[in-house]
């Protein structure tokens, strides 16, 4: 039989103009204000970015949960309701709690038969580590075992996209790698993945493109590395009084320097290169601090260049 | 067949709820043996023509059928609490059948209050010919449309913390201007007022024992005007807080 691929087929996803404001107390909220990204089939991408970037909103748009004020969401050639009508969509959201009254193993079930081609419920339990609380209820798990569920519900699901915001969250570290290896496994089968997460490194381990939001608005995309390069995978804090911010900047491995009175602050492309090239330049350095990615602080630099409107701005007469 | 499957799992849930079976099983059961048991030789209930057993048996059977019609609003906000609503809309479970099944699971609740009231009826020597039995229940079943769409609505309208007290307190207001607790005046203002409700009408399905037609055509204009109102306000809370189209 011949293959025939019809462009639906081939067409992943694709996000043009987005936007969205919502309405508060205090004027309108632009949490997304023109968001354009295109998804190959099989390609997994981060959705990276500080809290209030929109990434939460953008996702709910690409699964049909909101409608956008403006522009168009395409999946798989079709509109999100005609993909979830389809079963190509799962998805693991940030939600308040589960659904009541049920096993764990009940509710994973439940869901599977929502969907056409679900994968096998024990196999799926299995490969979340939950075996051996299937048979518990519910209400009765740790916040760590619930993201597990929701995490087995979305993969049970066995669609063509699979979306997650924020995944790992309430997850212990061993929960995060066990977490990481099976969505490597699902994504080897030629799957397109969308995360959202606060964590470069996640980005970085696991994705094969990051999308950086800050704001409302897409700052950067392209692989990991580049952004990472651009970010600083770690930070190096320290007293130095009098530093000299530009020689600190040159230093190799740091992507960026910053003082405050005597503190300084290095965004490291490679913490290890960095610190030994500050303590043998700069051997007054005290009160070492070497932490992850301050990523906050990171991107409200890289979108230093997006003008400084605040996020709440009362609606201005078109 | 994977909407029954929903259907199937959503019911289990549903009979896990304690609440369910305290409010419309326990409750009105209790009440009808406290207010029925002591008149059982009763045979002319106030000037209704019915026996206390059989008065309070389909009285009560309203009460706890109405209760469990609610209790989807019940599970539709703890629904919408935990999230979960949104992590089916992106499931190719439809509205229509996610709605179905809402409503089967309420009706399979009505039913079972309404046979353990039949039994208890029975218990304190309620006879009446087969054809009595399965009239009563249809009228009963008809009567229940407009509380399983207000069931819907109130779920979608109202929280978690509101929606109790508003099913608890509803029903009781109901009931008592419906002649769940005692047989209303032939006449007067809560009379003219209680013929308006869907709930009087649930109770006048006792009549079915008397012989002839239990609801007059006024009841069954009364019972069809609550289904529709209350099924276009239903469907208009659901798309609103779905975004549905």
């Amino acid at each position: 039989m011949a293959s025939i691929t019809t462009p639906a087929a081939e067409a992943g996803i694709r996000l043009q103009g987005l936007v969205k404001s919502f309405r508060t107390a205090h004027g309108a909220v632009h949490a997304v204000r023109g968001v354009d990204i295109a998804i190959a089939p099989g390609e997994t991408v981060a959705l990276l970015g500080p809290n209030g970037a929109g990434k939460s909103t953008t996702i709910d748009m690409l699964l049909g949960l909101a409608r956008p004020d403006a522009g168009t969401v395409s999946l798989f050639g079709g509109t999100p309701e005609e993909a979830i009508a389809a079963g190509r969509i799962g998805a693991m959201l940030q939600t308040g709690a589960l659904l009541r009254h049920l096993t764990v193993r009940e509710l994973v079930a439940m869901m599977a038969s929502l969907y056409p081609r679900p994968l096998d419920v024990d196999e799926v339990l299995d490969l979340t580590g939950l075996e051996s609380t299937a048979r518990q209820r519910t209400e009765k798990l740790s916040g760590g075992q619930s993201q597990r569920v929701r995490f087995a519900v979305a993969l049970v699901s066995n669609p063509d996209l699979l979306v997650l915001d924020e995944p790992t969250v309430a997850m212990d570290v061993e929960g995060r790698h066990a977490f990481w290896a099976t969505m490597r496994e699902f994504a080897s089968r030629g799957k397109t993945i969308v995360f959202a997460t606060h964590y470069l490194e996640e980005a970085d381990d696991f994705a094969d493109r990051a999308v950086l939001m800050a704001r409302g608005r897409i700052v950067a995309d392209g692989p990991p590395t580049e952004i990472k390069a651009r970010v600083g995978s770690r930070t190096i804090r320290a007293t130095l009084p009098h530093a000299d911010v530009e020689a600190l900047q040159k230093l190799p491995g740091v992507a960026g320097a910053e003082r405050r009175g005597a503190s300084i602050t290095l965004r490291c492309t490679d913490s290890d290169v960095a610190i030994r090239a500050l303590l043998v330049g700069h051997p007054a350095t005290s009160d070492i601090e070497i932490s992850g990615a301050a990523l906050e602080e990171a991107f409200l630099q890289l979108t230093g260049d997006v003008e400084d409107d605040t996020d709440t701005e009362t609606e201005a007469a078109a | 067949m994977t909407a029954l499957d929903y259907t199937r799992f959503e019911t289990v849930r549903a009979f896990r709820n304690k609440r369910f079976f305290l409010f419309s099983l326990v409750f009105p059961l209790v009440l009808y043996f406290v207010i029925a048991g002591p008149n059982q030789g009763e045979s002319n209930l106030q000037g209704t023509g019915l026996s206390a057993p059989v008065y309070f048996m389909v009285s009560m059977a309203s009460f706890g059928t109405m209760t469990a019609m609610l209790g989807t609003g019940a599970r539709i906000a703890s629904e919408r609490a935990a999230g979960w609503n949104r992590q089916l809309r992106i499931s190719p479970l439809s509205a229509t059948a996610y709605l179905r099944a809402k409503v089967v699971i309420a009706y399979t609740m009505a039913l079972l209050s309404l046979g353990t009231l039949y039994l208890a009826g029975a218990l304190l020597g309620v006879r009446l010919p087969a054809g009595q039995w399965i009239a009563m229940t249809m009228l009963i079943l008809v009567g229940l449309i407009p509380f399983a769409a207000l069931g819907v609505l109130l779920g979608h309208l109202l929280t978690t913390e509101t929606i109790g007290p508003a099913i608890g307190g509803g029903t009781s207001l109901l009931a008592l201007l419906s002649g769940t607790w005692f047989p209303l005046g032939q006449s007067g203002f809560v009379h003219d007022v209680a013929q308006g409700l869907p709930s009087y009408w649930l109770v006048q399905a006792n009549r079915v024992a008397l012989g002839g037609h239990a609801w007059s055509l006024a009841g069954w204009l009364v019972v069809a005007f609550w289904s529709v109102v209350l099924t276009a306000a239903a469907a208009r809370a659901f798309r609103r807080d779905t975004g549905r189209a």
